[in-house]
Parts: structure tokens; C-alpha cells; sequence
């Protein structure tokens, strides 16, 4: 029987994570519960938290003073009192400023995403299609410049375009009188695109590239040409990385503050400015919170419709 | 299950020389950068033939076909398909369909769409379409699955909507890339058999490509066994099996055992090859293009070699040896012997189980004789 003792497995080792994990069992936490708590004590920290400050501060008005807001609960006497004020939120309506902010802030962004992705589908498209050795260095020069400071290509691109600027000298060079570019809304649509380029490329890249080659064959088989089997074939089975790379680009535009102010011109409305010129020009904290809850309202709930389109096609492409 | 000549056999297309071939492939030569994927490849294939191209990985087999639909462009070389040269035509002008051993099916489109496909680029009317569709549906037996999308399908069913959409168009050569590689064993068994059963029904000429050889055997009029790029023979599956023109093709095809000798008398009406692995002189019953003192080889298939207790007959002083059974593998309906000689070499044996739990079948360690028939060898030089 002694040779069967000899078999038996070691005692288990004492691993640091294994006691951790007793302990936390000791007292009803689960590891699993403790992985799913992490990012949700940082989202509530860091996230939800803010929000509903600044929730809060969109229901007070201003007042000079240190906050710049009145508070919105006050004691009195013994008696607590809660006061939320709506003005800030009808001011927005009855203003004109801010509905012809935020619908120039929508066009903006929306005419850039369009134009991202007609720049953007055909370089993700020859990136997944170039060969093997070819696809992480071309991969690589689209993020490539986030290696820089953003601010710092910015001022590059005013550099291109201002008025004795490479754009202008260059065409100085052939007779043509120079073209003003800075502070016109042109100059915003290339900053925009310029910057959120690849946005669009990494999620159409990885979408494009896990297309399968054979259904494009199977589609020329079937007797269609190039320009059908794109339409029929590539761009449906590609929605999902359209959808994903679009809102990449389109969220962060509607919102975009660097680029309008330093590229756009006094004409260029966009509810970035608006807020920024709130909060530190008119020093009206509780009227900027309220632009930013509004826009965030007004962004977030067609993101969540489109959001639940995309995921809807997904789980018809899942599992093919 | 093997497709039934519809023709006498005198008159198989392929054994007439003046039949006019539907698909010539004339010295095609493929390369990718220096490898030769095929090189030098002739071939004929008739009219509603059921035409396997058989090999191994990385034989050419899936390069020549994919050449057939257009998807690649010979080096050198023509392919011409019912009369006209169709070397460079781009794959959507060809009227050749193929089925992908994928299936490829369009995952955004339901089978009824997926179907239709190649219908639309047409430029059919609407009605006519949906006829077809309809029939198709019904040919390959999927009626109610029309509006289903690929991923809420079975493999099998996956399989025969791709079949449907390959034959849709009507096209005059149907390619199937491994069209039976993704199905389970008893589904491949009844599937073929369809397979077999349309293509008599709609006389397509069809040209199947598998690494499969029973695959092959089953479904084919003819066999074209490919090897690095080159076709190493061309057959009607009896042929490919019992009269293997190579080493290679007889050892790809099934089991074969393989023996060493030399020639030691070379006559018009025989050929007697002393073979000291065999331990004895096989007797050929008939003339072999060779020369005495030659070295070559003679293969013969497990299930043509009898074996037996007592020493047998042999009227030439030949084809018979002696062994040992060293390892038995019962399969039920027949038992596969492995015989040690006493040369060190193994033969493998098989033979039918005829009596029912046998209580006096040959069993391990016995002394056995081994013996064959003057013709139920290759002789094979190369």
C-alpha cells in the first residue's frame, strides 16, 4: 500500500492570489464580484458622480461669489430647502444662440463623419487588402501621429493654411492670388477630419479585414462585377465597423472645442465654444452645466437608437 | 453509389479519340513567385461528366480549379470551355459556376436571396426568379427554409443552398471545391449520393476537387490523381485502383503492400520477378514492358492475397510465401491481417468474415501461406 501513498498528488501550493481569495470569501466577496466592482467604482468616482454634480449645477443660477452658483440645498431656521431652478434650461430654448449652436454643431460634425468616411472606407479597404507584411506598417502611419501632441498638429495645420502659409506660398508659386482658409469653416472641416481620421480606419480595418475573400469570389462567380460586389457584398457585411467608426468620429465632433477655436473663424458656432465662453467668459457655471446636460440629451439618445441598430445587425452576422 | 454510365460503354466519350472534349486544359502552368503550383497539366473532360480531381494537400488540385472559375490566371497555357478559350476571361463572364468549400454563402442574405444572387445580375424579371428560386428549393429539398439567413442552418443544409445557388444560373460546368469536406461521415454518405442523383438528373458537367480518395471513387466517371502540381494519372476509379500506372498512385488510392525485385525472365506472355523482401518469385500472367537484371515494383492490394494453413498449389513454383500473423484487426465485416514474412518485411492481408463467429479462423502467431494470382499484381516501374 505504501507505493499508492507515494502517488498521491502534492499539497497545493500557497499562492498569494489563493489567500486573497479565502479572505475575500471569508467575508462574502467573490473574486468574480470584485472584478465587475473595479470599473464600476471608477465609472461611479469618476463618472457618474461628475455628471450629477454638474446635474446639479445646471438647477442653480449664478451668483458672484466662490462657488460662482447658489446652492441647491439651503438651511433655514431649522428647515431644509431645496431649490432647483429651471431657467437655465428654458433659457436654451428661448435663446436662439444655443439651438443655432447645437444644430451647427450637429451639421459640422455630421458633414466631417461623411467626409471621414469617404477618406477613411478606402484606405481601411487597401490596408486589409494589402499584403501580409505590408498591413502592420501601414497600420502603423495611421497612428502615427497620436504619437504627437494633438494641439501641436493643430497649429501645424494653421500653419498649412494661414494666409503666407505653404498652401498659399505654394500656389504664389503658379500666379494664383492667395485663398483665405484660417478662420473660415472650411479650415474646421480639415482639422476635424484631419484629427479624427483614424477613428474611422481602426474600426473599419477590423471589420474589413476579417471579411472573407471567398464571398467576394463567390460573388464574381456569380456574375458580378467589381462595383456590385462592393455594393451587394463589402459595404452591408461592413455596416457594423461603418456604424462604429462614424460615432467614433461624429460624439467627439459635435463637442470639439480646439479645433473651431483655433482653426474656425468668429462665424464657426459650435456648442464647445459656446460652453467654454459660458464657463469662463460670462463666469455662468449653472448655464454651461446646463448646455452640457442638454447636449449630452440631445447626442445620447440618438447614439443609444443607433447603438441598438448596430447590435441588432450584429447578431445577424453572428455565428455564420 | 458510383454514377452509372448513361452510355454504353463503347461509347464513354473519354475511350472514343474523335469525342470532342467540353473543357481542354492545354499545358497549363501555374506559379506563385518560384513555387510551380501546377505545372504542365493537359487534361480533357467531356460532357456531363462527374470529373474528381484527387491529391493531397498542396498537389494543385484546388489551384487548377480555381483557374477554371477565373480566380487565378495561369503562367502559361489555355483553358478552354465548350469551344471557346476562356484563359484570361474575368470570372463574371464565364458561364461557370463553382461551389466553395466554404460554401461562401452571403451571411447578410437569406437562402431565398443568397439563391437569387446570381439570377439578379442577370437581369431576370422578378417572376421568373422567384420560379427559379422555387425550384431550386425544391431540387435540393430546403421548401421552408427559404427565409432563413446561413448561420440558422445546419451544415448540411448550408451545404445543399450552396449547391442550389451554384446550379441557379444553369451554368454548362459546375466546380465543387471539397463540396463534401465540412459534413459529418453518414451525412457525406447520403450527400454524395444526391449529389450523383442531380447531376445525372440535369446532365451538368461537374468537376468536384477532394483530397478524399472513397469521396472520389464514388462519385466519379474518371480520376485525375494530382501530385506536386502535376497529374499523375487519369482513370475511371476501377482503373485508378487495380491498374495503378505508379508507386505513387497506387499507394494514394487505398492500401496497397509493395514489393521490391528483379526481372529474372522477361516473355512476351510473362514475366517472373524474384522478390527476396517476398521471400519467393511472383509469376506475372502476362507480358510487362521491362528488361531482365531490372529493378521495379510489384504492388498488390490487401484483399487479393488469400491466406491459408496448409501450403497451396503453386503450379509455377511462384506466388506463394510463408508468414507469421502478427496483429489482427477485426472489423466486422472483414478481419485486416498483418502477416510478418520472414524476410522482416509486413504484408497487410485482409479477408471477408463469411462464417459467422468463426471458432477456427486463422489467429495470432499461426504459421500462414500467403498466396495471390498471376494477375492480381501491379507491375510497376516508376
Amino acid at each position: 500500500m505504501s507505493s499508492f501513498d507515494s502517488e498521491l498528488p502534492p499539497p497545493p501550493r500557497r499562492r498569494p492570489w489563493t489567500m486573497v481569495e479565502r479572505g475575500l470569501a471569508a467575508v462574502g466577496i467573490s473574486g468574480k464580484a470584485l472584478v465587475i466592482a473595479a470599473p464600476a467604482i471608477w465609472l461611479t468616482v469618476f463618472f457618474l458622480v461628475p455628471l450629477l454634480v454638474v446635474f446639479g449645477i445646471s438647477l442653480s443660477v449664478k451668483q458672484f461669489g466662490r462657488p460662482p452658483y447658489t446652492p441647491l440645498l439651503t438651511t433655514e431656521g431649522g428647515t431644509v430647502q431645496l431649490t432647483l431652478h429651471l431657467s437655465n434650461y428654458l433659457r436654451l430654448f428661448t435663446d436662439n444662440l444655443y439651438v443655432a449652436a447645437y444644430l451647427s454643431s450637429i451639421k459640422i460634425a455630421f458633414i466631417s463623419t461623411v467626409i471621414t468616411l469617404i477618406i477613411g472606407y478606402p484606405m481601411a479597404y487597401a490596408i486589409a487588402r494589402a499584403p501580409d507584411q505590408w498591413r502592420n506598417i501601414l497600420l502603423m502611419l495611421v497612428i502615427l501621429p497620436f504619437w504627437s501632441s494633438f494641439l501641436l498638429r493643430v497649429y501645424a495645420l494653421s500653419g498649412f493654411m494661414s494666409g503666407n502659409g505653404v498652401i498659399n506660398q505654394l500656389l504664389g508659386v503658379f500666379g494664383i492670388p492667395p485663398v483665405v482658409m484660417m478662420q473660415t469653416d472650411f479650415a474646421v472641416y480639415v482639422g476635424i477630419v484631419y484629427t479624427y481620421l483614424p477613428f474611422m480606419i481602426l474600426p473599419l480595418y477590423t471589420n474589413l479585414v476579417k471579411l472573407d475573400g471567398a464571398l467576394l469570389e463567390a460573388s464574381a462567380d456569380l456574375g458580378a462585377r467589381p462595383l456590385r460586389t462592393f455594393l451587394s457584398i463589402t459595404l452591408p457585411l461592413s455596416m457594423p465597423g461603418i456604424i462604429a467608426g462614424s460615432m467614433l468620429v461624429f460624439i467627439p465632433a459635435i463637442g470639439e472645442f480646439v479645433i473651431p477655436s483655433l482653426l474656425g473663424g468668429p462665424s464657426t458656432l459650435m456648442i464647445g465654444r459656446v460652453l467654454w465662453d459660458e464657463f469662463f467668459a460670462n463666469t455662468n457655471w449653472p448655464r454651461a452645466a446646463a448646455v452640457a446636460i442638454a447636449m449630452l440629451v440631445a447626442v445620447v439618445i440618438p447614439i443609444m437608437l443607433l447603438q441598438r441598430a448596430q447590435d441588432a445587425v450584429q447578431d445577424n452576422e453572428m455565428s455564420k | 453509389m458510383a454514377k452509372k454510365p448513361q452510355l454504353a460503354i463503347d461509347t464513354r466519350p473519354w475511350r472514343d479519340p474523335a469525342a470532342k472534349p467540353f473543357v481542354r486544359i492545354k499545358n497549363v502552368t501555374k506559379k506563385f513567385g518560384d513555387v510551380f503550383a501546377v505545372s504542365d497539366v493537359s487534361l480533357d473532360i467531356y460532357k456531363s461528366e462527374l470529373f474528381c480531381l484527387l491529391g493531397g494537400s498542396g498537389s494543385g488540385k484546388s489551384t487548377l480549379l480555381r483557374m477554371l472559375a477565373g480566380f487565378e490566371e495561369p503562367t502559361s497555357g489555355s483553358i478552354e470551355i465548350d469551344g471557346q478559350d476562356m484563359t484570361s476571361v474575368a470570372p463574371y463572364n464565364r458561364p461557370v459556376n463553382m461551389m466553395f468549400q466554404s460554401y461562401a454563402l452571403f451571411p447578410h442574405m437569406n437562402v431565398e436571396q443568397n439563391i437569387a444572387y446570381g439570377l439578379k445580375r442577370d437581369g431576370l424579371p422578378k417572376g421568373e426568379i422567384a420560379d427559379r428560386v422555387a425550384e431550386l428549393l425544391t431540387l435540393v429539398k430546403l421548401q421552408d427554409y427559404g427565409q432563413r439567413k446561413p448561420h440558422q442552418l445546419s451544415g448540411g443544409q448550408r451545404q445543399r443552398v450552396a449547391l442550389a445557388r451554384a446550379l441557379a444560373k444553369r451554368p454548362k460546368l459546375l466546380l465543387l471545391d471539397e463540396p463534401l469536406g465540412a459534413l459529418d461521415k453518414k451525412l457525406r454518405e447520403e450527400t454524395q449520393f444526391e449529389l450523383v442523383k442531380i447531376q445525372e438528373t440535369l446532365g451538368v458537367t461537374f468537376i468536384v476537387v477532394t483530397h478524399d480518395q472513397e469521396e472520389a471513387m464514388s462519385l466519379a466517371t474518371r480520376i485525375g490523381v494530382m501530385n506536386q502540381g502535376e497529374i499523375a494519372m487519369i482513370g475511371e476509379p476501377t482503373d485508378i485502383y487495380e491498374f495503378p500506372n505508379s508507386k505513387f498512385v497506387a499507394g494514394f488510392i487505398g492500401s496497397v503492400n509493395m514489393a521490391e525485385g528483379i526481372v529474372i525472365e522477361d516473355e512476351p506472355d510473362h514475366v517472373r520477378i524474384r522478390s527476396a523482401e517476398l521471400g519467393c518469385d511472383i509469376y506475372v500472367g502476362h507480358g510487362v514492358d521491362c528488361a531482365p537484371d531490372q529493378l521495379l515494383w510489384w504492388a498488390i492490394r490487401p484483399e487479393k492475397i488469400q491466406l491459408s494453413r496448409e501450403k497451396p498449389e503453386s503450379p509455377f513454383d511462384a506466388n506463394v510465401t510463408k508468414g507469421m500473423v502478427e496483429e489482427i484487426g477485426y472489423l466486422g465485416d472483414m478481419s485486416v491481417y498483418q502477416i510478418l514474412l520472414e524476410s522482416g518485411k509486413r504484408l497487410r492481408v485482409t479477408q471477408t468474415n463469411t462464417v459467422r463467429g468463426n471458432p477456427d479462423s486463422i489467429t495470432w502467431d499461426e504459421e500462414v501461406y500467403l498466396t495471390w494470382g498471376d494477375s492480381s499484381g501491379s507491375v510497376l516501374t516508376v
